[in-house]
């Protein structure tokens, strides 16, 4: 039998009911979603039976069940598998056909587990189960090595936008623990991976029978130093995924009670909302402002992404389900023709002529198949023509709904960018779609062309001389739908300037917002190329880089600059080459120790001893900014966190 | 910035008040069952939530197998007062009398199985299409895979091998005529989430599920309270003991565990330590080894 070295002793569950006793906000415990993913054998079951079994989730009388069961069935061991194979089905084909879930916890965190099979056959349960996780683990063999049915999960798992992998090589134990083998794993599916767009990916080797790298480090795998499979689940960033920017509240059912309280009921499906801002209410386009958000318990003043509230609104509007609330400055995008990636999940392959319901957020509408571009395989990622999708296929379609709905794209917003397809005859719920944005058509493109051809010909007809004329800065604004602004982040090596200031702008940019980066690293090897580190030298830097970014800006650009840039004189003059409210001092603080402790490029190390002269916080000094536009501390808040809040702060500005 | 953080306690009340109001919005009768146990009665906490100015806008129905603890009957109705909500009762009684299930005999004989056949006349009758339960997925194996949205057929049977696929929060209700859902808005809780969601919300309960002096027998390995109902048999010796009950269903195979949890702090102590699940006393689960999975197949709760 197992032993239990780690079963939460009664003393911590009682550190975990204090903590919650505290209700509404606090840090404390909080939630994890993964899901799980092998191939038949490659030891899921006994993976999770260990987690729950070492984290005490597993009680006497299961476990009695399955000994009982066992027994009946003549096995040798006590198969650990039969806990998680509840199914009668299952349980006579030792097989698992149906998403399960699971729950443990630790006292750090609560995990749901959504457990699904990895057969050929169940794409549509992976793709179930992945919905709704943050975190996948991908099971291999390290006996098989990386096999086809690992990228399946992996491209899958990155296709619903899992924000974290997790690969879990098992049965280490069977390959003598040997690092070769583990290296060689990693290298293969790393190559696989670069193809994907993974977040963030970690490799673990594990040995789930015998517990190594599970809960306990292995002693067994002693060049293995990262972290066990269990403390990564407990540390890894939850709510990465989550959009905290853009507002969207779907209208579930509207709460009347009396002629004087008139509240919509919904969850918030992306970003926050607060008393008193203004709204708008789509797709009727009235205006008011928000009046209340009321619970059962109080009437806070904003709620965020997930929080199911009732919003009252200051004037009074017609307003129904399916109806969407959002920032009057921060709208959705609406279209009837939407271009889609669909996992087909029914045994009735895709009708083309036929018409399907839609069921986006609350809102339910018809739609026809427009166009199927390709089906993908999901094996080898390539695409082929197909003329209809079948049970487990993967495609991507055009549709043409009967009225238009409100959508962000998947790859921004989960929950306004995802969609189910239901038989209108069966109420089969018979694909999952993911919206990539609106269709084009080819009327579209033709359009266009047609524009382009007819403008040449009447230059060239009239003998008009091109000359410039001239664009302004205003209407590149007005074309890019957001304004111009320089965004100057200042700070300590390593206090996570460049890392915020990328994320900033990978977030303006899957909006469609124009965008450029500049920091040391990309001046400094070519533009300011001539210049070394004296006071000088570094104050003619950023003067350049100041200068760089303005042209930035009167190009109608949002400038994301990422320079120490200790001297606030320095910072100065950047700002003075700008309009008013345009130019953005951020400073990003981080406690000099933790960037020591970070030291990404090794300079703290050599500044100390000495390699380096001037370094800014070691025998250089950093002037705080007195009045920085936005001051956040990144040992404090996830880069998430301090995105949402710069672009909140963008938004109240007017700049986006 | 901390307030973008949510427990997972209020993670897990937003999902099910969510699920509670698309029953509300896609149904046009609803119903919520109501055992008396305190997983439906958290859920008719989250349903005032969830309508919160207004009244819960279903009726409630309790399935009465006749064997009820008389303190659970009381404290239904003094809730169903206090939430001002409508109470429906189907009685196994009636189904007896008419014919339609015919009750064990013997000594342990239970009138759980016979709930079903009442259960599912009782919605026909009234006609809903949706019926809120409490059940969690982490009672037992066979309700590992059930969904928020559970498909029932014109029989109110449940297909497992034939499950509509649920992905994120999007829940399809749409049905034919005579076929309904049951809906599970507790699902992802676990036993210690629902006790521990109770001390937070000072939510009240049967005095059964505290500890108590009380006559029981010890009847397979469980403990029945010593009623009319459960008579013991000869061999049988009736012991006076202190008790408290995990879950509250018929008299008949409902047991008791020694305890000395007088109030919810030590309830949830005694919850976090324990090392047999809440079913464990539960005499009905142990009949077979796919006991819960046949009973939900023909229609249980």
């Amino acid at each position: 039998m197992m032993t239990n070295p780690n079963a939460t002793t009664p003393q911590e569950k009682v550190d975990l009911l204090e903590d919650v006793s505290r209700p509404g906000v606090k840090a404390g415990v909080d939630l994890l979603r993964f899901t799980t993913a092998g191939s038949v054998d490659d030891g899921k079951s006994t993976l999770i039976g260990r987690l729950l079994y070492d984290s005490k989730a597993i009680f006497e009388d299961q476990l009695e069940a399955v000994e009982r069961a066992s027994e009946t069935r003549g096995d040798e061991h006590v198969d650990l598998a039969l806990l998680m194979d509840g199914l009668r089905a299952e349980r006579e084909q030792k097989i698992t056909i149906d998403v399960a879930y699971r729950y443990f916890a630790t006292p750090k965190r609560k995990f749901i587990i959504a457990d699904t099979p990895g057969h050929i056959q169940y794409t549509r349960n992976m793709v179930t189960g992945a919905s709704t996780a943050e975190l996948a683990i991908i099971l291999i063999d390290a006996r098989k090595g990386v096999v086809t049915q690992s990228r399946r999960h992996g491209f899958l798992a990155t296709l619903l936008q899992i924000p974290h992998l997790m690969v879990a090589i098992n049965k280490m134990d069977l390959v003598d623990y040997k690092q070769d083998v583990y290296n060689q794993i990693m290298a293969d599916y790393k190559d696989f991976a670069s193809k994907l767009s993974v977040q963030d990916i970690v490799f673990i080797p594990i040995s789930a029978l015998h517990g190594d790298n599970v809960v306990e480090k292995s002693y067994k795998m002693p060049w293995y130093d990262g972290p066990t499979l269990l403390h990564h689940l407990e540390h890894v960033n939850v709510g990465a995924s989550r959009n905290l920017v853009d507002f969207r509240f779907p209208v579930q059912y509207v709460i009347r009670p009396n002629q004087d309280f008139r509240g919509f009921a919904g969850q918030v499906a992306s970003g926050r909302v607060a008393v008193g801002e203004e709204v708008v209410v789509l797709p009727s386009g009235l205006q008011s402002k928000v009046k209340s958000i009321v619970t059962y318990e109080s009437e806070p003043d904003e709620a965020i992404i997930g929080d199911s509230v009732v919003l009252t609104l200051e004037d009074e509007i017609d307003i129904s389900r399916g109806d969407m609330i959002v920032r009057t400055r921060n709208l959705p995008q609406k279209s009837g023709q939407l271009d889609a990636t669909l996992c087909w999940m029914s045994e009735t392959p895709m009708n083309r002529q036929g018409a399907y319901w839609l069921q986006h957020t609350t809102r339910l509408v018809k739609t026809l198949i427009s166009e199927l571009n390709y089906k993908i395989d999901v094996d080898t990622m390539h695409r082929e023509p197909t003329d209809s999708l079948a049970l487990n296929e993967i495609g991507r379609v055009q549709l043409t709904t009967t009225q238009p709905i409100f959508y962000d794209r998947y790859q921004i917003n989960r929950n306004t960018g995802s969609f189910i397809l239901i038989d209108p005859y069966t109420n089969n719920t018979v694909a999952a779609g993911m919206i990539r944005g609106q269709s084009r058509q080819i009327s579209d493109l033709i359009d266009i062309q047609a524009k382009v051809e007819s403008d040449t010909m009447r230059k060239k007809s009239t003998d008009v001389v091109w000359e410039s004329i001239g664009i302004s800065r205003e209407m590149r604004e007005s074309k890019n739908g957001h304004k111009a602004a320089v965004l100057w982040f200042t700070g300590l090596s390593g206090s996570g300037k460049s890392t915020v200031a990328k994320k900033v702008e990978q977030f303006l940019f899957d909006r469609g917002g124009r965008t450029m980066f500049l920091d040391g690293d990309n001046v400094r090897h070519g533009l300011n190329g001539d210049l070394g580190f004296s006071e000088h030298d570094r104050q003619e830097n950023i003067r350049r880089v100041a200068e760089v970014a303005r042209l930035g800006f009167e190009h109608g650009n949002i400038v994301l600059c990422s320079f120490i840039s200790p001297f606030q004189a320095d910072r100065d003059f950047a700002r003075s080459l700008l309009p008013q409210g345009r130019f953005f001092e951020v400073f990003v603080k981080c406690d000099i120790e933790v960037c020591k402790r970070r030291d990404p490029k090794g300079l703290y190390a050599r500044a100390l001893k000495g390699e380096i002269k001037n370094f800014t916080g070691i025998s250089s000094p950093y002037e705080e900014p007195a009045n920085p536009e936005i001051v956040f501390e990144t040992d404090l808040h996830s880069t998430e966190e301090i995105v949402a809040q710069i672009m909140s702060i963008l938004q109240a500005r007017e700049i986006i | 910035m901390n307030s973008y953080l949510r427990s997972h306690l209020i993670q897990l009340e937003n999902e099910a008040i969510y699920v509670i109001r698309e029953i509300a919005a896609q149904f046009e009768r609803p119903v919520l069952l109501f055992s008396g146990g305190k997983d439906s009665i958290v859920m008719a906490h989250l349903a005032r939530k969830a309508f919160y100015p207004g009244k819960i806008p279903f009726p409630f129905l309790h399935i009465d197998t006749g064997h009820n603890f008389p303190e659970t009957l009381a404290f239904r109705d003094r809730l169903m007062k206090k939430l001002e909500a409508q109470l429906l009762v189907g009685y196994v009684q009636d189904s007896i009398d008419k014919g339609r299930v015919v009750e064990e005999t013997g000594p342990n004989a239970s009138r759980n199985g016979l709930q079903t056949v009442t259960l599912l006349d009782t919605l026909t009758e009234y006609k809903f299409e949706a019926a809120l339960g409490g059940a969690r997925r982490d009672e037992e194996k066979a309700r590992a895979k059930e969904r928020f949205f559970s498909h029932r057929d014109a029989f109110g049977q449940w297909d497992p091998k034939n499950q509509r696929p649920e992905l994120w929060n999007l829940y399809n209700g749409r049905k034919l005529p005579n076929e309904h859902f049951r809906v599970f808005p507790l699902s992802n809780w676990t036993e210690l989430d629902v006790w521990q969601y109770i001390y937070n919300e000072k939510i009240e309960l049967p005095s059964l599920y505290f500890s108590h002096q009380r006559e029981v027998i010890k009847r397979d390995g469980t403990l029945l309270a010593v009623t009319d109902i459960v008579r013991p048999q000869a061999g049988e010796m009736v012991e006076s003991k202190i008790v408290r009950f995990r879950t509250i269903g018929d008299m008949t195979c409902t047991g008791a565990v020694e305890s000395r949890a007088s109030n919810m702090e030590e309830i949830i102590q005694e919850v976090a330590s324990a090392r047999v699940t809440e079913r464990g006393g539960r005499a009905d689960d142990k009949r077979s080894e796919a006991a819960m999975e046949d009973r939900k197949r023909q229609g249980y709760f």
